[in-house]
């Protein structure tokens, strides 16, 4: 049967319970007659020959780039960097996109006979992988003949010795990034791109980058003119990122851009009844759904979490293409779309997500209220082209248990966020002015970040940051079944129902309001008319 | 005062009601267009599992245990011509003339031990396989292989072929179902087709008498326009009545004899047992011989070229010689 493409469903009485994921768990909810579903495109087909086709893309680059075997000879300085913990969500099963595109990269190196090669993991400001997560990223080959000799490394946005500041562009943005990336006479740069916000100039200018660059465009002003990010054009953070990208490539580092795309098929097949229709639910489905949702509300959430974060996703890859960023990002964006492009007619009054228990940085990690906030408001709500799903002042109603919790070792600034600068204020702007530069400067912060697997100082700013847009663009936002204080602090109002959401919206969109819901898993982009 | 037993009634149904996804499956909705159920029938249809060991073991059980004790009281069979099966090389395809339903069940009832059990049906797909329940059944019970029988079909005959070649027998009714009126349809070229190809011979056979068991009735194929017939008030429901199963001498194609003249000689060898059951073999035997052959005995079992009414009548006609000389009885 052919690939169906995404959809939007009009609720009737026939209409079954909708899916709603709600943190580490997921609920049925009854929507409104009248209202609309959105659904995913399904999954496209997997490349059959993951290996060939990598192999077919460093051999034709696109863009202004020769193969990849003629930019590699003996004596050359080649630096591999990679995308971070952050991508895919889940991680995905063995062999991770990674290790396939840098074994092969490695092999034509070594044909080469190149000697002088560094593998970096391009994490800007996040966390540290572990000895476990880098093997899961590029296999026990790769890490057993780099890392013990000190040539796979993690990029250290504080280190001062192995920074290099190239600049500044027209724009006043200063531009410091991995001393030994922008030093090489090649930086090969391995993306995985699950959404279209990810890849192109980003990668390096943004994975590489120092705090001293990132604030350039990771502040409330560019986000709230990032509309949206999945829309690199009408994206200020996109923009900032390319003039960023360009001064890198106009300063004399060549880039090699590999960008990969994967396709939707997210979970296990234990969990398919997450990825299907309601109506298409079948016997096991029925029966998978009631006994996971059974069990997990009688285990205590950290349990239900190690679930959970032990699941990897069965996506595969759906293309690779390489060479110079901007011609290789044009026909990686085409590609996300094909996969998760649908598109919506209007706006609606009131729009409704169900927030699952990962988000970029709570990989085996907790989900604590500010990520919450920023998958909800700064991912969820930014999955649209042309128009937000929710019409200006309209009212996002988001479902998840948003506990204050938090991981000490990976959050442990976030922690310090949320009782010290939430309690004063919920203004991006105002946070972004009164609070910012204390902790992005913190000693104690940037020891953790440097020794330990702490996230920097200034990430829970940034998570922050990315709700700018959608703050400034609704007129309330409302967490269904969330901690009523934690809700609170958030800036956002609690409701212990669906139902009794909606009386609360209705102060806002009025009594008869139109509703839409994003039913995700899995991930898709609306291309709002 | 006590809940009435309407009141409680009208409780339960609305508790009942009340029971949605994921209790009860789920309703779809009416503004999506429902797809036809994805359903591998007729040739797609996957009876593999059929052939594996426990279904095996479950169908010898049933056939010898149920199907057999009740052949013999419905149809108990006259058997002739076992010999012939002793010392042929399998697997075999046996190529039966067809005018019932039960056609198949009896003649694997009255198979000898050693094929009873190792034998698959070519089935016509558009029939037996068109249901799912029907596809498990047929497969369950008869080890019935889907076949597609109104036009030339690779898939069907290679899927004939490869199971032959993995050691399977099989049964075919080359008219491609049962005759409509009693007499014989011309055979098509299938059997033959498949030993020449896998190099299979072929035991022709003749079935006599199946249609008084379990006669066919216009409505199994719709009924002709304008007739009421005595079939369909005959029809349908099972009666006690003797068979005759006939087997003949297995035959192979010979050096260049291709497929068409190779299914000639095997519907002559079926019509050659046909006249067997009204006489003895050798006047069968000279009815259809090619030296001194009997004017029209060679399409003699195929009726004569008249109206349909002259066709029932000398089909059906009793023997004025106390013995039939016609094809079928």
């Amino acid at each position: 049967m052919s690939r169906r493409p995404g959809f939007v469903l009009e609720v009737d009485k026939s209409t079954p319970p909708t899916l709603f994921w709600n943190g580490e768990g997921f609920t049925l909810e009854t929507l409104p007659e009248g209202s609309r579903v959105i659904y995913a495109p399904e999954p496209i087909k997997a490349l059959d020959d993951p290996y060939g086709a990598i192999r077919h893309a460093l051999l034709h680059p696109l863009g202004d780039r020769d193969p990849l075997p003629a930019l590699l000879h003996a004596g050359m300085k080649l630096t591999i960097c990679f995308d971070d913990i952050s991508l895919p969500l889940p991680p995905m099963d063995a062999p991770d996109i990674r290790q396939m595109v840098i074994e092969t990269v490695l092999d034509m190196a070594a044909d080469a006979g190149v000697d002088d090669v560094m593998l970096i993991a391009a994490l800007a400001l996040h966390r540290r992988m572990t000895e476990d997560e880098l093997r899961h990223a590029l296999g026990d080959r790769v890490y057993d003949a780099f890392a013990p000799h000190g040539l796979l490394t993690q990029h250290d946005a504080e280190d001062p010795d192995n920074l290099i500041h190239l600049g500044q562009t027209e724009s006043g943005e200063d531009i410091e990034i991995n001393k030994r990336a922008a030093t090489s006479d090649l930086l090969v740069y391995v993306n995985i791109n699950l959404v279209a916000m990810d890849g192109g100039h980003k990668s390096v200018a943004t994975g590489l980058a120092s705090y001293r660059s990132l604030r350039h465009h990771h502040n409330p002003q560019t986000m709230q003119h990032s509309r949206s990010f999945m829309d690199a054009p009408a994206s200020e953070l996109h923009s900032s990122n390319w003039r960023m990208g360009r001064f890198i490539a106009e300063a004399g580092v060549k880039i090699f851009q590999i960008e990969t795309t994967l396709n939707t098929d997210t979970f296990p097949s234990s969990f398919a009844f997450l990825q299907k229709r309601e109506w298409e639910w079948n016997l096991r489905d029925r029966a998978s759904f009631a006994a996971t949702s059974t069990s997990l509300k009688g285990v205590p959430p950290r349990f239900a979490r190690q679930i959970f974060h032990s699941i990897t996703s069965p996506h595969a890859m759906t293309s690779v293409q390489a060479g110079e960023v901007e011609a290789v990002h044009a026909v990686t964006t085409e590609n996300v779309w094909k996969q998760q492009g649908v598109d919506v007619q209007g706006q609606t009054d009131i729009l409704t997500l169900g927030l699952p228990y990962i988000c970029p940085y709570n990989v085996n990690s907790i989900m604590n209220p500010i990520l919450v906030a920023c998958l909800g408001l700064g991912y969820f709500f930014n999955l649209y082209r042309g128009k937000p799903l929710v019409r200006q002042g309209g009212v996002l109603i988001l479902r998840h248990p948003t506990r204050p919790e938090f991981h000490p070792g990976h959050h442990p600034s976030y922690i310090d966020f949320y009782e010290q600068v939430l309690t004063q204020t919920v203004d991006p702007v105002a946070i972004h002015k009164q609070f910012e530069e204390s902790f992005a400067t913190d000693p104690w912060y940037i020891h953790l970040y440097r020794t330990g697997h702490a996230y920097h100082g200034v990430h829970p700013f940034y998570m922050w940051y990315w709700c700018a847009h959608a703050l400034e663009h609704l007129g309330r936002v409302i967490i269904v079944g969330g901690d009523p204080k934690a809700v609170r602090r958030l800036g956002f109002s609690p409701a212990s129902s669906l139902n009794d959401a909606l009386e609360i919206a209705s102060d806002v969109v009025g009594p008869s309001p139109t509703l839409t819901h994003l039913h995700a898993p899995p991930l898709m982009m609306a291309d709002v008319h | 005062m006590g809940v009435g037993v309407g009141e409680h009634a009208q409780r339960m149904i609305g508790r009942a009601r009340s029971i949605r996804l994921p209790l009860a499956a789920p309703s779809w909705p009416s503004t999506v267009e429902r797809p036809d159920p994805e359903r591998r029938l007729g040739l797609e249809y996957d009876h593999e599992w059929s052939r594996r060991y426990p279904a095996r073991l479950a169908r010898a059980m049933v056939m010898d245990n149920i199907a057999r004790p009740v052949a013999r009281v419905l149809a108990p069979a006259t058997v002739r011509g076992l010999e012939h099966l002793r010392h042929v090389e399998g697997p075999i395809i046996f190529a039966a003339n067809h005018s019932s339903h039960v056609d198949t069940p009896l003649l694997l009832t009255n198979l000898p031990l050693e094929f009873r059990h190792h034998t698959v049906v070519a089935a016509a797909s558009d029939y037996f396989f068109d249901r799912t329940w029907k596809s498990v059944l047929w497969s369950f019970s008869l080890a019935a292989i889907p076949f597609e029988r109104r036009k030339v079909n690779r898939k069907s005959v290679d899927t004939l072929a490869g199971l032959i070649e993995d050691g399977w027998n099989l049964v075919i009714f080359p008219e491609g179902g049962r005759s409509p009126d009693g007499w014989t349809q011309p055979f098509s070229g299938v059997a033959a087709y498949l030993a020449r190809r896998t190099g299979s011979p072929v035991v022709p056979v003749y079935l006599h008498g199946t249609r008084h068991v379990l006669p066919k009735t216009p409505d199994d194929e719709g009924r002709a326009p304008g007739g009421s017939g005595s079939e369909s008030q005959r029809g349908g429901r099972l009666r006690r009545s003797p068979i005759s199963v006939l087997f003949g001498a297995p035959l192979t194609p010979d050096e260049g004899e291709n497929a068409n003249r190779f299914s000639g000689r095997v519907e002559a060898s079926v019509a050659t047992l046909a006249r067997e059951v009204h006489a003895d073999w050798w006047q069968a035997r000279r009815a259809v011989s090619t030296v001194d052959p009997v004017p029209g005995a060679g399409t003699a079992h195929r009726g004569p070229e008249a109206p349909a009414w002259r066709r029932a009548w000398a089909l059906d006609r009793p023997p004025s010689s106390g013995r039939r000389t016609s094809w079928p009885e």
